[in-house]
């Protein structure tokens, strides 16, 4: 039955005028409500309609609430889905109005007919209104044991809605306990996936607060449950698949053959037409594999082709999401992508954030035997009348020509950009050729002769101003008309704006000066003038500063100003490797697109239930400190067992790493616990050994804290001595706490007196240091404290971990301790309870 | 787990709005449009598919114009939001035979009565249009396909920039056609994109083929059907350098570099007889995605000569020429080509007797454009341009130009020679014989010569 053509008018929401179109409808709604006349269901679907189309275009039509609540006793069921859109748009704000609809959606959920069932539970559990729930609870235990699946798949969501309207209601009617029997049991593939993802979404919210909660959440990831769901895995829809596999991926597989069984029964999931699928797999196989690097690089081969596929097929925005992944992947592993670099061609219709993209891969995989290649189609891009894009690509070909490869061949192209004399071009490439001078000084005389023909007046662009002035200095004596130059822009000081081209243009007529003093005393004499009147404080400091250097004397000016200097050999890398690890343990999630890990973009409740590597994140306290002191000096090498690592190829390398099995995607410990210890020293100047407490509380007493002073650590248990200066890395952590069975798990009371010092962590993770116990992450808020720790044995790696969460309400400490030699987990557990307890005593 | 999904009209007007969650604002559409359409000052810019507001997520595709969005604060995989929006369209379009802000507008009841069951409280429960049809009520309100452009056999219409290409069939798949019968047919498209760059020396630098093998069933029933492939097509190039042309060309045999299949596809004979079995869903979906870069002869080579004659001119030839069989004939043929910034003047002189053709200067842009309504196939066409210049010219003018791009349409062929011998449906009366369309198309996607 098609709907009457009257229908054209509502239908096309052009703004109604207002209040008037609303009392309007609220009135022929009334007028129908009591109708039983034939027809008179038509005329309330326009009416309904009408209704809605104002809702979208976001007029609000709350006002007709009751009307609509009169209208809907009906079995058309077209009119019935209206009504409960309708109601749960408006209910939330009008929660006395929301009592009106109870009854009939209660009536409702006992129809004979499922469909309806379904729905008026749908509707019943969307209603976000906190006093109703107790009308909730009979209605959904009902709904989860219904013979219909589509009532019971309803029911299973209808048991998370409920949980956000009033956990509490929610636990005390045991739904989760429910919902887990219908997970394992249900034949509907559906309703299993659905009870998934509800349980996952309660305990995850849960856990925080209930040891219960947590262990069921743990259960999860438990061999029967995943193995549970592999099995079942083709039953699924493509979505739910997505929520299995995502599941899958953070399970811990006993050994490697059980990886492997895993990973087969899972392989023809590559080749799935939907994008999410596949990813969710490489996701998972990335994950599993992280510890046998051998079969990690053949996960790398094996995924390329589908991952090309999936770019290829598929809209721009899906393309974009797969490029973004593969980018990833490209960056940490550009060797095993080398010789696919013609994918990473661009294409000239593409957007220019999918250019980009392919730009920085094209960079990457860079090796002797495609630059040439390379380098060539990235000047076809530079030529390009798209401007941002042959910025871009020109800063390319300077990073290759970085990368060491075929320097001489590239040194020429970028000479040749220098004479197509367009202004943009010209700039990029000035800046470049600055950089490629300071890393390869033995190409000067090649870029002198050319850079000494361009006029300063075509070159506007502040960092390529400087560039060529910092080339006029540094080259003065190579330049014939350096000098001249120089001083032509002197004399234009007043209109020159940046303050970076007048800082960069001192310190060039200074080291001119030296090496050319007749010619340029003059224009010496009018920069320091210049800069000595200057408004800027940086540029009148500097030129007030040469000018005292060389009043002083011009042989110490000549050392400051113009040392012989060392060729730079790599330039920092912007983002640091422990950065990029955390992204890639978020692969296939926005972070991979934003490039940043999600604790920069996401609240923690939106983090993900299951996400232990995120609460990490959000906790690392000491890591960010670290990586802000460590500069990032990293040498881009390009050896194949760097796969795992992007940052293994340091190398003060920790030597106690190496015998774990899981240190995957090894971050180097060593220098980050160098750094952590660095960044303390600032503090206390200098501190463990362990037995150096008094010192460091003596420090403590200077910050203020008002410490009692501890006369000397407790003798530990002899027959465990750990190392006081243990490493290890917050993903080798990550990966040992997913992996190590829980050793021992206890709960002891702390001294209030240290309790209340806890406001600063700082103290307790100093205390901790000096029983050789070290955190690695920490956080919280009154009254939750959490703290992770690690400690090793002082002749063995073997590492202990330790979860202790502090609630200074109730001056409780809870611990979770796992460790690799379980045996020794006691004697661990005992030393780790003797030196907290004796945190805070005098 | 996504917040809120709703569909944005060009004019960033809601067409629908539904939230799921309620942990994000209302006013996320117009926030959502604000940024999208001012992502750059200059405008130039687009925004990318995905990004993120004051912790909110935005990811949104664009389909016939109008903008499909969803929100949420999770960290969610983005493929699978932007594969699920997609799908969302194409289900709408399933029901609605046309998808377009008319018939959008015209079916949002529809609309939010599928959205209620494709999503719930945030997590996807179907996507498929068989399934979904036990749960949806409303009949869908047909647009006028007769106010469309007119759509030839195989036409393709191209949206926007659009690279998803859309079948002829407007046909809603659950809307009883007048006299209440459905014609049984079944159509099968073997749509094929092509990617190629020629050097300024006219060799091709890079060629690429992204093909789909789509169906669109309307067979009552459900039959099992059975999807026949050239015999010798061989997937995966082995050991060999994926772009290593020697030896593969003169055989014959279709190369996939790599392919990947729909869910309902099953392979038990693929690896012996390369037949695809498949009970089809109702709805239009793929069954086959491919990806080739074995060399193919392309179907256009482009010549293009830019000569400086006076000081202040220079004249450009364009010469296109159809290298596909005669029988073959392309249609909606544009070419384009920047021409220097400075360019003042543009004089074009077509060939004479020239039918269906028209050239344009871009003024904003500085661009030429060059259309042809259809190219036979071993044919030929020029096109002289004559540019005039202000001053004299400094420095290469082949610098200041192209590259020339192009776009086109030619059904009922296929380079890479993938083919479906044969489309068996199981039958279940002898008299059971429905129409089968088995359909040929190559699109250009990015078709460059440099010069």
């Amino acid at each position: 039955m098609a709907p009457p053509a009257q229908s054209q008018k509502s239908a096309s929401p052009s703004q109604p005028s207002g209040k008037g179109e609303v009392s309007d409808v609220k009135m022929q709604l009334r007028q129908l409500a009591g109708s039983r006349s034939p027809g008179t269901d038509d005329a309330k679907r326009e009416l309904f309609k009408k209704v809605i189309s104002y809702m979208t275009i976001g007029i609000d039509v709350s006002s007709v609430f009751s009307e609509m609540v009169m209208c809907s006793a009906t079995s058309d069921i077209v009119l019935k889905k209206m009504c409960y859109l309708y109601v749960g748009n408006y209910a939330k704000y009008n929660p006395d109005l929301a009592l009106l609809t109870i009854n009939f959606l209660q009536r409702d959920c006992k129809d004979e007919d499922p469909m309806i069932r379904g729905l008026a539970l749908r509707s019943l559990c969307s209603l976000r209104v906190a006093n109703l729930v107790e009308y909730l609870v009979g209605p959904l235990g009902t709904g989860l044991k219904d013979g219909n699946s589509y009532v019971r798949m309803v029911a299973a969501v209808g048991v998370l809605k409920l949980y956000h309207i009033s956990a509490s209601t929610c636990m005390d009617a045991d739904f989760p306990a429910m919902l887990k029997h219908l997970m394992l049991n249900d034949k509907d593939a559906q309703v299993v996936a659905n009870c998934l993802t509800s349980l996952q979404e309660i305990w995850g919210l849960e856990a925080s607060a209930s040891e219960e909660a947590a262990r069921e959440r743990e259960t999860l990831l438990s061999k029967p449950v995943i193995y549970y769901f592999l099995n079942r895995i083709k039953e699924f829809s493509e979505w739910a698949q997505c929520i299995v596999l995502e599941l899958v991926a953070k399970y811990v597989p006993s050994d490697s053959n059980e990886i492997f069984d895993v990973m087969n029964l899972l392989e023809d999931r590559l080749q799935h037409a939907n994008g999410a699928v596949v990813l969710a797999t490489i996701k998972m196989f990335l994950q599993l594999t992280l510890s046998m690097t051998d079969v990690h690089q053949q996960v790398y081969e094996r995924i390329k082709a589908p991952l090309l596929t999936l770019v290829s097929s598929g809209s721009p925005e899906q393309s974009y999401a797969v490029l973004s992944h593969l980018h990833l992947l490209v960056m940490r592993a550009p060797f095993i992508f080398s010789s696919d670099y013609k994918h990473f061609y661009c294409q000239y219709n593409e957007p220019f954030y999918v250019k980009k993209l392919k730009l920085e891969m094209l960079t990457a995989v860079a090796n002797e035997s495609n630059t040439y290649d390379i380098v060539t189609e990235l000047c076809e891009y530079a030529a390009n009348v798209d401007i941002p894009m042959a910025r871009e690509s020109i800063r390319a070909v300077g990073k290759i020509a970085l990368q060491q490869y075929d320097v001489n061949a590239i040194v020429d192209r970028l000479l040749q950009f220098l004479e197509m004399e367009k202004e943009h071009v010209t700039a990029e490439t000035l800046v470049l050729v600055k950089d490629l001078l300071r890393k390869y000084p033995q190409w000067s005389h090649d870029c002198i002769a050319v850079v000494g023909n361009i006029s300063s007046k075509n070159v506007q662009e502040p960092k390529a101003k400087a560039a060529l002035i910092w080339m006029l200095g540094e080259y003065a004596q190579d330049m014939q008309d350096a000098p001249y130059i120089l001083e032509s822009l002197i004399e234009n000081w007043d209109e020159e704006h940046s303050a970076e081209v007048r800082l960069h243009l001192l310190t060039a007529i200074m080291k001119c000066f030296l090496r050319r003093p007749p010619e340029t005393q003059k224009a010496l004499g009018a920069a320091l003038a210049a800069g000595l009147a200057d408004f800027h404080q940086d540029v009148h400091d500097r030129a007030l500063f040469y000018y005292r250097l060389l009043k002083y004397n011009v042989t110490v000016a000549e050392r400051v100003v113009d040392p012989p200097k060392q060729a730079v050999s790599v330039f920092a890398d912007t983002q640091s490797s422990e950065i990029k690890d955390r992204i890639f343990d978020e692969f296939n999630s926005l972070s991979v697109v934003y490039q940043k890990p999600s604790y920069m973009f996401t609240d923690k409740e939106h983090r993900g239930p299951f996400a232990f590597s995120e609460e990490l994140g959000n906790l690392s306290i000491d890591t960010e400190l670290a990586d802000n002191v460590v500069p990032a000096q990293r040498v881009e090498a390009n050896d194949k067992d760097l796969l795992l690592s992007t940052s293994e190829k340091e190398d003060n390398h920790g030597a106690s790493n190496n015998s774990s099995a899981y240190n995957a995607p090894s971050y180097d410990g060593s220098r980050m616990v160098g750094a952590s210890q660095a960044q303390q020293d600032l503090v206390s100047l200098d501190q463990p050994p362990p037995a150096n407490v008094p010192v460091s509380l003596a420090i403590d007493d200077l910050l203020g804290l008002g410490l009692p002073v501890v006369p000397s650590p407790a003798p530990s248990p002899p027959a465990l001595k750990l190392n006081a200066k243990a490493v290890l890395d917050p993903n080798s952590f990550q990966q040992k706490w997913r992996q190590l069975p829980l050793a021992a798990s206890q709960e002891i009371s702390m001294n209030p007196q240290g309790v209340s010092a806890l406001s600063s962590p700082q103290v307790l993770l100093r205390h901790m240091q000096g029983h050789s116990i070290h955190c690695i992450a920490s956080g919280g808020q009154a009254p939750n404290f959490k703290f992770f720790f690690f400690a090793q044995k002082e002749d063995e790696p073997s590492t202990y971990l330790v979860e202790c969460v502090i609630n200074s309400s109730t001056c409780k400490a809870q611990l979770k301790i796992k460790a690799d030699d379980q045996s020794t987990s006691q004697a661990f557990s005992a030393l780790f309870e003797s030196a907290l307890s004796k945190f805070g005593l005098p | 787990m996504i917040s809120q999904f709703f569909v944005l009209s060009q004019r960033g007007d809601n067409i629908v709005f539904r939230d799921y969650r309620g942990d994000i604002q209302k006013g996320s559409a117009e926030i959502f449009f604000r940024k999208v359409k001012f992502w750059k000052e200059d405008g130039k810019e687009e925004a990318p598919p995905v990004f993120n507001l004051d912790g909110v997520n935005y990811i949104h595709v664009k389909v016939v114009g109008l903008l499909f969005v969803a929100t949420t604060r999770n960290n969610l995989p983005p493929s699978l939001v932007l594969e699920l929006l997609q799908r969302v369209a194409r289900v709408i379009k399933d029901y609605l035979g046309v998808l377009n802000e008319d018939s959008l507008r015209k079916n949002f009841v529809l609309v939010y009565e599928l959205l209620d069951e494709v999503i719930d409280f945030g997590y996807v429960q179907s996507t498929s249009t068989e399934v979904l049809k036990s749960y949806i009520f409303n009949e869908p309100i047909v647009v006028d396909a007769g106010r469309l452009p007119s759509l030839g056999p195989a036409a393709l219409f191209m949206q926007g920039n659009k690279r998803m290409p859309g079948t002829a069939v407007t046909k809603s798949v659950v809307a009883q056609e007048t006299g209440g019968t459905k014609r049984e047919e079944i159509f099968v498209d073997v749509i094929e994109k092509i990617s190629v760059t020629f050097s300024s020396s006219g060799y091709i630098l890079t060629s690429e083929i992204d093909g789909t093998i789509q169906m669109k069933s309307y067979l009552s029933g459900n039959p099992e059907i059975r999807v026949a492939l050239n015999d010798d097509l061989t997937i995966g190039r082995g050991g060999r350098s994926i772009y290593d042309y020697s030896g593969s060309s003169g055989s014959g045999a279709v190369i996939l570099d790599d392919c990947n299949f729909h869910e309902s596809v099953h392979l038990d004979s693929f690896d012996v007889d390369r037949t695809l079995s498949l009970v089809p869903p109702d709805g239009e979906f793929p069954v086959m995605n491919y990806r080739i870069t074995q060399e193919f002869k392309p179907p256009f080579r482009i010549n293009n000569l830019v000569e400086e004659s006076e000081h202040f001119k220079a004249e450009v030839i364009l010469k296109i020429r159809a290298e596909f069989p005669s029988s073959v004939t392309a249609n909606t043929i544009v070419i384009e080509m920047p021409l220097p910034t400075y360019t003042t003047r543009v004089n074009f002189e077509l060939e004479p007797g020239a039918v269906g053709q028209r050239t344009d200067f871009k003024e904003s842009n500085k661009r030429l454009e060059w259309s042809l309504k259809k190219i036979v196939g071993e044919s030929e066409h020029t096109l002289r341009v004559k540019l005039t210049f202000p001053q004299e010219l400094h420095g290469n003018i082949t610098k200041e130009a192209g590259p020339v791009s192009m776009t086109f349409t030619i059904p009922m062929y296929n380079p890479s020679g993938l083919q479906v011998k044969y489309l068996q449906i199981a039958k279940k009366t002898k008299t059971y014989n429905p129409y089968r369309w088995v359909r040929y198309v190559t699109q250009a996607n990015s078709y460059v010569a440099r010069i």
